[in-house]
């Protein structure tokens, strides 16, 4: 509880204005695929690695090196119910997930058909 | 004309090639042979071919067979047609019914020889010359060295080849004697081996419970409450039930049972592979460096590990095509998991060299020891994010079991029952013989 000098007394309004979730959703689409990503990350590393190996050109936004950043992880790691905020990764605007979820979709061949439908792989 | 056995004895032409024999007159016979011994003469009246050379000496034996022909041809040589290979040595073949050289001293005669009188018994040199190289000399160029054929039941003429015959048996006999005398002592050593082997497994086994009786008042203090040892223990059980459900298995394939009850077994399987994935989470939790260590497996396996198990992107390789044959679709589905383990694999592995570099770098960055209070902190500093560094150590392990899990799990979707059990098999079949290789290199002798 603190002390505001405003004259709304304890109540804060939401901050919709750089909400930081819809940030999150609205870089998501900017692009067919985006890796959220902390540059010091190994498990993030490995991410990017995974998808230039399959010949994707991912876009990625590293956290650390956002103004924002803080927030947009804290987000995420609500968005995704876990401790770790990144890497977490959006193909066609839609959320797929971390690292595990990544992988599995791989090795159970969803993932190609998902990354053709968004354009980011041809053939 | 008559056939018999006969030894025959043939020198061989002095032309530097010990294979040719040179017999021009003998074209009708089967094949002209070089053998040689020093037998009964047989006269030659006319200039010899050969120069004789009696280093080369072989006797062959075989059914001959002789008409009037060989009168005159043997005059240069004698014939000998032969079933059996030049014996250098001059070693006598033995065909039945012949006793050369097992009695000596019969007086013999070639007198069957009959028509063709090739047997002079005039000209019977005599048991003292030696057919061995110290006559080579007394033959040299000598035009009409004796050559005869001798019958198999001459022999006193064989007298003098029968003690080199001899000698050479008992070479032999004393050789094979050797030879068994060898294989004997391996075998013992193969049975030692195999005791030891018994013996080390055994101790194996006794030393592990041992360590779970005196690990039993540690994991409590850490308060891990699952440490290494219980890993261990967990693990070896799992391994024991895995052998059972894969023998189960083996005797459902074998006994070609209905694809239903395969379909269970093989689900079997499947679902106590996710058992030990579970295991591997907890114990990963518990302490990541002894399962990246891999000390709960055998060395042999160790040596090929990946981030604390087997690769993913080996499974589909040792398979290889005992999951023939699959239809095209199956191919592709094989084919696309193949690559996509590879590359997950290939990611991860990218992902930990980032991390030992990170470590590294972090590490080696205030390497200089703290000798100033400004360097404590810095180097504690340093420590904080190398120890939330090896934090990320967990993750990929487990990603890497994910992997794993996963790559099963697709196989098992694409093969058909029948299919899913012939691999589930081979991939046991495998690491339960690096397993036995480990066993086996750790027995093994030693000087």
């Amino acid at each position: 509880m603190y002390q505001t000098e405003s004259s709304w007394g304890s109540y804060m309004p939401p901050r919709n204005v750089g909400d930081p979730l819809e940030r999150i959703e609205r870089l998501a689409s900017e692009n067919a695929v985006v890796i959220f990503s902390i540059s010091t990350c190994c498990m993030c590393h490995a991410i990017k690695r995974l998808f230039c190996g399959m010949g994707v050109n991912p876009t990625v936004h590293e956290l650390d090196e956002d103004p924002r950043g803080k927030e947009m992880e804290k987000a995420l790691m609500r968005l995704l119910g876990s401790s770790s905020a990144v890497p977490v990764v959006f193909i066609g605007g839609k959320l797929v997930g971390a690292m595990d979820r990544v992988m599995a979709s791989h090795i159970n061949g969803t993932l190609v058909p998902l990354l053709k439908d968004a354009g980011a792989l041809w053939l | 004309m008559r056939e018999s056995m006969v030894v025959v004895v043939l020198v061989r032409g002095e032309d530097g090639n010990r294979n040719q024999t040179r017999f021009p007159d003998l074209g009708d016979l089967d094949q002209p042979a070089a053998a040689f011994h020093h037998y009964d003469a047989v006269d030659l009246s006319s200039s010899s071919m050969f120069s004789f050379k009696w280093g080369n000496v072989a006797v062959l034996s075989n059914n001959l067979r002789y008409d009037a022909a060989l009168n005159t041809n043997i005059g240069s040589a004698a014939i000998a047609t032969t079933g059996t290979g030049c014996l250098d040595t001059g070693q006598y073949v033995y065909h039945k019914g012949t006793t050369l050289g097992s009695s000596l001293g019969n007086g013999h005669s070639i007198d069957n020889w009959g028509d063709s009188g090739m047997a002079d018994s005039s000209q019977q040199t005599d048991t003292s010359t030696d057919v061995d190289a110290d006559d080579r000399n007394q033959l040299h160029g000598v035009q009409h060295g004796p050559i005869a054929v001798v019958d198999s039941m001459d022999q006193s003429k064989a007298k003098a080849g029968d003690q080199k015959t001899l000698r050479r048996l008992a070479q032999n006999r004393e050789a094979a004697r050797k030879s068994r005398l060898r294989k004997k002592a391996y075998v013992q050593q193969l049975e030692n081996s195999r005791l030891r082997l018994t013996q080390l497994e055994q101790e194996l086994q006794s030393t592990r419970q041992q360590n779970i009786f005196l690990a039993s008042g540690f994991s409590g203090d850490h308060g891990a409450g699952y440490g290494v040892v219980a890993f261990d223990m967990d693990y070896a059980r799992w391994l024991e039930e895995h052998q059972r459900l894969i023998s189960v298995l083996r005797a459902a394939v074998n006994s070609h049972m209905g694809d239903n009850e395969l379909h269970l077994l093989v689900t079997g399987v499947m679902a106590h592979y996710d058992d030990i994935f579970r295991l591997k989470s907890i114990g990963t939790k518990a302490d990541v460096f002894h399962m990246l260590s891999g000390m709960w497996k055998t060395p042999a396996e160790r040596c090929f590990m990946w981030l604390g198990g087997f690769r993913s992107s080996e499974l589909l390789k040792i398979l290889g095509n005992h999951i023939e044959p699959l239809t095209d679709q199956q191919l592709m589905g094989i084919c696309n998991l193949q690559q996509s383990s590879q590359q997950a694999e290939d990611a991860l592995s990218q992902g930990m060299e980032a991390l030992q570099q990170s470590l590294a770098d972090t590490l080696s960055s205030n390497s200089l020891g703290f000798t100033t209070s400004g360097n404590v902190s810095d180097y504690m500093g340093q420590m904080a994010i190398a120890m939330g560094k090896l934090a990320t150590l967990e993750n990929f392990l487990h990603q890497a079991d994910l992997l794993r899990q996963q790559t099963l799990q697709q196989m098992h979707r694409i093969l058909t029952t029948r299919q899913a059990a012939r691999a589930l098999l081979v991939f046991s079949d495998y690491t339960s013989r690096l397993r036995a290789l480990s066993s086996l290199w750790l027995a093994r002798p030693r000087d």
